[in-house]
């Protein structure tokens, strides 16, 4: 079913059309406004993502049934629509985390670069052609390799950028090897006609797994899982803090929601295979991240070892691939998003107080800011997955999905990962709290868009946690209606 | 008239040629110098599928995917470059094995 009629085509892409308008005005009115206050791209940018989320809200509204648009190059459902939601939601917190008390150098580039990069991530949700699915990744990538290696006077940003980019540039050539040949056994692009050429009485096992696994190594390096997760630690430590955690969240998201899609529209007819490959994913990302996080000094290196086992846990529930394993896999990213841009927020209002981002740093830290060390804690404690903050739900979903689907083992794994992931969480709020101040350390000071920033995100870890009703049934309609051919 | 495998079995060789050069080598531009061999692979496998099993009058979609990936391409060297060059700037090195500021 292709829409015919362009203007309401143009209507359902209006939020991605005007993100690529506030980025052209945000880039033009940094060169030509000279004198304007500080912050006021900033403020610029927000209402400008803010607004994109409204005309979504207006016009963008799935409907009934999948609907392709632009001759099947993009899918209007409630899956595209609801992660469009997540990256506008995360790019405005990140912009907000971005200010620094003295405005630097760059600053529209910088904000051009990241709301670029949020155009691409709502292409990757709605793709459902693998030429777009391509673009829509790169351009999402680009962006990023840049703002990695945004302080490029520092040795570290621009050693992270220059990782982030060789990684990337290597992973998304072996995915589109993967889809040369997926034009190769179908000759077309779209999702619905290369899934009928991958039937299995119309090509070899052996070969779909070849090419499934060609694809996959794109996709596990975007969502920084096991085996191609080395890049992170490296990327989140060097990269400005904000953008660490914007990578962690949004591009993460981005990364399952194209995952998602591709297993249940091009890989559907083999079950057996995306269990079996993405089941070993997810427990080696599980082990590695808990078990190297447990000794890490940096909290931006410990906070990435644990973002990769958060992966791996996101991956139990697309790897079962029910409607509860997806529908949990999308309610942990949502919960994610607030979760972990409030633990980068408050890395990053640290790291701008004291110049450090070690966890000694952030010793005794209820007393010189007992505000941020509540947010923090909670974010650590939502992490951990511990009851009554949003990532425990998420946990308890994607185990959920495990035992219903028979791979009690695997839940079985997750569940002890989790503990061990616990450990390492408790024992930071064991510095936050009990640990002495620092000599010649006074209290920190927290500029406005940095309290407005965690308490969003504070407030959506309480929401997600103890309301879960209404988001889960959102999520739950993206994965009964993703499942629905 | 040549069989489509030749170019198939061209363009697996050269991506395994591009592959084991990044891989193997430790000088940042060689890396991406293999990563745009590795993107050639994939043109040849694409134009080669288009040009001997979907060619009809209408379906140009194997060439567009080639057109589009030169676009990308390009711009990936572009950005790859100038992260190179800064990195050199920094560090007045491009080997990779020199980028030891984070390891943990």
């Amino acid at each position: 079913m292709t829409g015919s009629f362009p203007a309401a085509m143009l209507l359902k892409s209006l939020p991605e059309i005007s993100l690529v308008i506030l980025a052209g005005l945000v880039l033009l009115l940094s060169l030509v406004w000279k004198k304007r206050p500080p912050q006021a791209l900033t403020w610029i940018t927000i209402a400008g993502l803010m607004l994109c989320l409204l005309l979504a809200l207006l016009f963008a509204l799935p409907v009934k049934g999948p609907y392709l648009i632009w001759g099947g190059l993009l899918k209007i459902d409630v899956l595209s629509f609801l992660f469009r939601m997540i990256f506008l939601t995360g790019a405005a917190l990140t912009v907000l985390i971005s200010v620094e008390r003295q405005p630097s150098q760059g600053q529209g580039e910088y904000l051009a670069l990241l709301i670029t990069s949020v155009f691409g991530m709502c292409l990757m949700a709605a793709s459902a052609d693998i030429l777009m699915l391509y673009l829509a990744i790169e351009i999402t990538a680009m962006p990023l390799f840049i703002l990695a290696a945004f302080q490029f006077r520092q040795k570290k940003s621009a050693e992270a950028g220059l990782k982030y980019f060789l990684y990337g540039a290597m992973t998304s050539t072996v995915m589109v090897f993967g889809f040369s040949l997926l034009f190769g056994i179908s000759g077309q692009t779209g999702y619905s006609a290369i899934a009928a050429a991958l039937e299995p009485d119309r090509l070899p096992v052996s070969l779909t797994a070849g090419i499934f696994m060609l694809v996959l190594v794109g996709f596990l390096f975007k969502v920084s899982a096991a085996p191609f997760h080395f890049w992170a630690p490296d990327v989140y430590e060097g990269a400005p803090t904000p953008i660490a955690g914007f990578l962690s969240t949004a591009s993460k998201a981005a990364g399952f929601a194209a995952l998602l899609r591709i297993l249940q529209e091009v890989f559907r007819a083999s079950p057996e295979l995306r269990f079996g490959l993405l089941a070993a994913a997810a427990v080696a990302s599980m082990l590695i991240g808990n078990f190297l996080a447990l000794r890490q000094k940096n909290l931006k290196r410990l906070l990435a070892y644990s973002s990769i086992a958060q992966a791996g846990y996101i991956l139990v529930g697309a790897a079962v691939g029910t409607p509860l394993g997806a529908s949990g896999a999308i309610y942990y990213l949502i919960a994610y998003l607030v979760t972990n841009l409030a633990a980068f927020g408050a890395v990053a209002v640290v790291s701008s107080n004291t110049g450090s981002d070690q966890i000694a740093a952030f010793s005794g830290l209820n007393r010189r800011n007992a505000a941020l060390a509540l947010v923090l804690g909670a974010a650590l404690l939502s992490l951990g997955g511990v009851p009554v903050f949003a990532g425990f739900f998420g946990k308890f979903l994607v185990f959920a999905s495990a035992v219903q689907a028979g791979a009690v083992w695997l839940a079985v794994i997750g569940v002890l990962n989790a503990v061990v992931g616990l450990y390492y969480y408790l024992n930071l709020l064991k510095v936050m709290y009990l640990d002495p101040v620092p000599e010649g350390s006074g209290p920190l000071t927290v500029v406005f868009p940095w309290k407005a920033a965690l308490l969003v995100c504070a407030a959506g870890i309480l929401v997600l946690g103890f309301i879960y009703r209404p988001w889960y049934h959102w999520a739950d309609l993206a994965a009964q209606m993703l499942l629905l051919h | 008239m040549i069989p489509l495998s030749w170019y198939l079995i061209l363009a697996a060789l050269l991506f395994c040629i591009g592959l084991f050069g990044v891989l193997a080598r430790k000088n940042s531009v060689a890396v991406l110098m293999s990563v745009e061999l590795m993107l050639n692979a994939v043109n040849i496998n694409l134009l080669a599928f288009w040009r001997y099993l979907y060619l009809t009058s209408t379906a140009y979609n194997g060439f567009v995917f080639v057109v589009v990936l030169f676009a990308v391409a390009a711009a990936e060297t572009a950005v790859g470059l100038a992260i190179i060059i800064s990195a050199y700037r920094s560090r007045k090195t491009v080997a990779a094995e020199d980028f030891t500021a984070l390891q943990g």
